[in-house]
């Protein structure tokens, strides 16, 4: 049924790079038992990111992008959810099979994770340093005032104006932007080797949407972290990605070197999303919208899931489920990390 | 929102109307620091009601622990010349039935009241913030075993169960304080577990697990912290009801001993003399409801200050 297809590792271009990934994610199941059934949420993900490089998840409300994420960090709601089938290999080590004590101490030294909504995610009835100082204390057994100190730099690091004074102030006493930095300074905290954030900057506006981004590109390279971005926004990734992959229905749809998705996408679906892009040059026009709605999980479509909404759908596409397969060029030469899950891949990529 | 409540605190002091947009606009920094217990602070005396309550307990407390320098007399001091005197200069609130002075033994009754009231409710919190914080945070069949033993203790009547226990213990200060915690604990334990409920789901709760916080660390650290003031409040309203709980064992002669100065007890030995020397309960009563009104009028205050969703 489903694919275990691994994406080839290449060694890329990102510097400092070994060949273990930081992180892979091996045809990953997760399902939530609900009152009307189970809902299959991730439907066999597989994907990887190495030290300094950068993968944006890509993919609509319910894609599955952020209960993969959940799944790897260890934070899954569970019950109803579980991971029922598949690898997540931190550092080659399947974090699955540790116990939930082990999982709890990868958590902050190792992995961390930046949330959405700034606001709600930091506790409102203590101030920012206590928080940023508990990452040491508790960690690190840090006393309360290097605690402190360290958490004055690291609001340093992440450039909250007059740091040393606003240490003690509390969350609401923040802007957007400031408590969102605030978040990645947390994250940051322990010097994590991988860092997954959640939609960082939905909540923000369009101008602190890219200072953030920025901020956490340059210092993903500073630490030569390994960074997961998932967003639902092909403009925010553009720039601080390397590759990406999109996510519809649970499954990975196509995966690609950020650049070439742009160029020349190899599924409907991201073609399907290109073209919902606003663009100043087509004023006047109707903005293109794909059609219909996300599936229903509890009863995802025959065939492909996208082939109810699909420009293209044939028959085939409402019986079998398509296979994420290499992407080649028209002389059949390999495109490097290009997969895509589409029956007509080639139709759609070569015209 | 957050510059809202930031310019209002300084609205105080600064100019009114005209001055708040601006500040408001202005970059971060500069402005006025407000902690969270400042705000609770502020809000709380804001409530003249609450600031009544508090004067009322603070003179209770106050009157308990100064007691022996107020009173004028030995409230266990028996004149068997001189019951039942009318208030006069020298017996300001008369005397009783074995001519023990009323005033004293009305100060002295606030000691009473107070251990009671706050020892009792002390450890019905200490045990309704474990069993709903346990109850709350790990659900399911956690949940549904505490809050059944929770539901038996709340199904008995206050004083009917309380009677018994002291029945069993034996009459004294510590059976009643026992027994008024125990038929107590279930209410702080449900208030705690609903709230928890909510919290649990917050955002920073997920994150802080994300971060690596443990169990007990996210219950200490980011439920506790962020449930409790439901618990708060409660636990400030409940104190005047157990004082009078207390005062109405001692009335049916269960609490402590007759011969202590205590409010029920003075009330359980005005009886006999109702409608010729009222008097004798007339004084203890004002000093029952001046206290439980005070208790309230506290606890109102503190709910409506610990509420975020005013902040």
């Amino acid at each position: 049924m489903t694919t275990s297809h691994i994406t080839a590792e290449r060694p890329a271009a990102a510097p400092g790079d070994d060949e273990t990934p930081v992180l892979e994610v091996r045809d990953l199941h997760v399902e939530f038992k609900t009152r009307e059934g189970i809902v299959r949420a991730v439907n066999g993900v597989n994907y990887s990111v190495r030290s300094g490089e950068t993968l944006a998840v890509l993919g609509e409300s319910g894609s599955g992008k952020s209960v993969t994420a959940q799944a790897i960090m260890g934070i899954l709601d569970s019950p109803p959810g579980r991971v029922s089938k598949g690898e997540i290999l931190f550092r080659g080590q399947d974090i699955l099979k540790l116990s939930e004590e082990e999982r709890r101490k990868l958590r902050g030294p190792k992995m961390a994770m930046i949330f959405q909504d700034a606001l709600s995610a930091l506790n409102p009835v203590f101030s920012v340093g206590n928080q940023l100082g508990e990452m040491f204390r508790v960690h690190q057994g840090m006393s309360k005032k290097d605690a402190t100190a360290k958490a004055v730099e690291l609001m340093d690091r992440v450039k909250i104006p007059a740091a040393k004074a606003r240490v003690n102030d509390y969350p609401h006493q923040f802007s957007g932007g400031m408590r969102q930095r605030i978040m990645i300074a947390m994250a940051l905290a322990l010097e994590p080797d991988l860092i997954i954030a959640d939609e960082p900057t939905t909540a923000l506006d369009v101008t602190v949407q890219a200072q953030v981004m920025d901020l956490l590109a340059e210092l993903q390279q500073e630490y030569a972290m390994g960074l997961i971005l998932i967003t639902h926004d092909l403009g925010v990734v553009a720039d601080v990605a390397d590759k990406i992959a999109v996510m519809y229905a649970g499954r990975i749809v196509e995966q690609s070197p950020i650049h070439e998705l742009y160029k020349r996408p190899a599924h409907p679906y991201t073609r399907g999303l290109l073209d919902s892009i606003p663009r100043l040059d087509q004023k006047g026009q109707e903005l293109y919208a794909i059609k219909g709605l996300p599936p229903n999980l509890l009863k995802p479509p025959a065939g492909c899931a996208f082939n109810p909404r699909c420009p293209k759908a044939q028959d085939i596409c409402r019986t079998d489920v398509p296979a994420l397969v290499p992407v080649t060029e028209q002389d059949g030469a390999e495109l490097v990390g290009r997969t895509s899950a589409c029956h007509f891949w080639k139709e759609q990529i070569h015209g | 929102m957050t510059e809202l409540t930031k310019s209002t605190a300084d609205a105080g002091t600064a100019e009114p109307a005209a001055a708040p947009a601006p500040a408001a606009a202005s970059a971060e920094p500069a402005v006025a620091r407000v902690t969270q217990w400042g705000e609770i602070r502020h809000r709380f005396v804001a409530n003249k009601l609450a600031v009544f309550g508090l004067v009322l307990v603070l003179a209770l407390f106050l009157t308990a622990i100064f007691a022996p320098l107020i009173a004028p007399q030995d409230p266990y001091h028996q004149d068997l010349t001189n019951t039942l005197q009318d208030p006069s200069g020298e017996h300001l609130l008369g005397t009783d039935a074995l001519g023990r002075d009323q005033l004293s033994r009305i100060i002295y009754g606030s000691r009473i009241a107070v251990e009671v009231g706050l020892a009792s409710i002390f450890l019905a919190c200490a045990i309704g913030v474990v069993v709903g914080a346990l109850a709350g945070y790990f659900g399911k069949a956690t949940d549904s075993v505490l809050m059944r033993v929770a539901d038996v203790f709340f199904a008995f009547p206050l004083i009917i169960g309380a009677i018994v226990i002291i029945m069993a213990m034996g009459r004294g200060v510590m059976p009643v304080i026992i027994s008024l915690a125990v038929f107590s604990w279930p209410t702080v334990s449900r208030l705690l577990r609903s709230s928890i409920l909510s919290v649990r789901e917050a955002d920073y709760v997920h994150a802080a697990r994300a971060l690596g916080a443990s169990t007990s660390r996210i219950i200490i650290r980011h439920i506790i912290p962020n449930s409790i003031a439901a618990v708060m409040a409660y636990a400030a309203f409940s104190v005047g009801g157990a004082i009078v709980a207390e005062a109405s064992l001692s009335f049916l002669g269960v609490g402590v001993s007759p011969e202590v100065p205590e409010w029920g007890n003075m009330l359980a030995g005005a009886k006999d003399f109702l409608g010729v020397k009222d008097f004798l309960w007339v004084y203890p009563s004002i000093a029952i409801v001046l206290t439980v009104l005070g208790f309230v009028f506290v606890g109102d205050g503190l709910r409506d200050a610990l509420d975020p969703k005013l902040r």
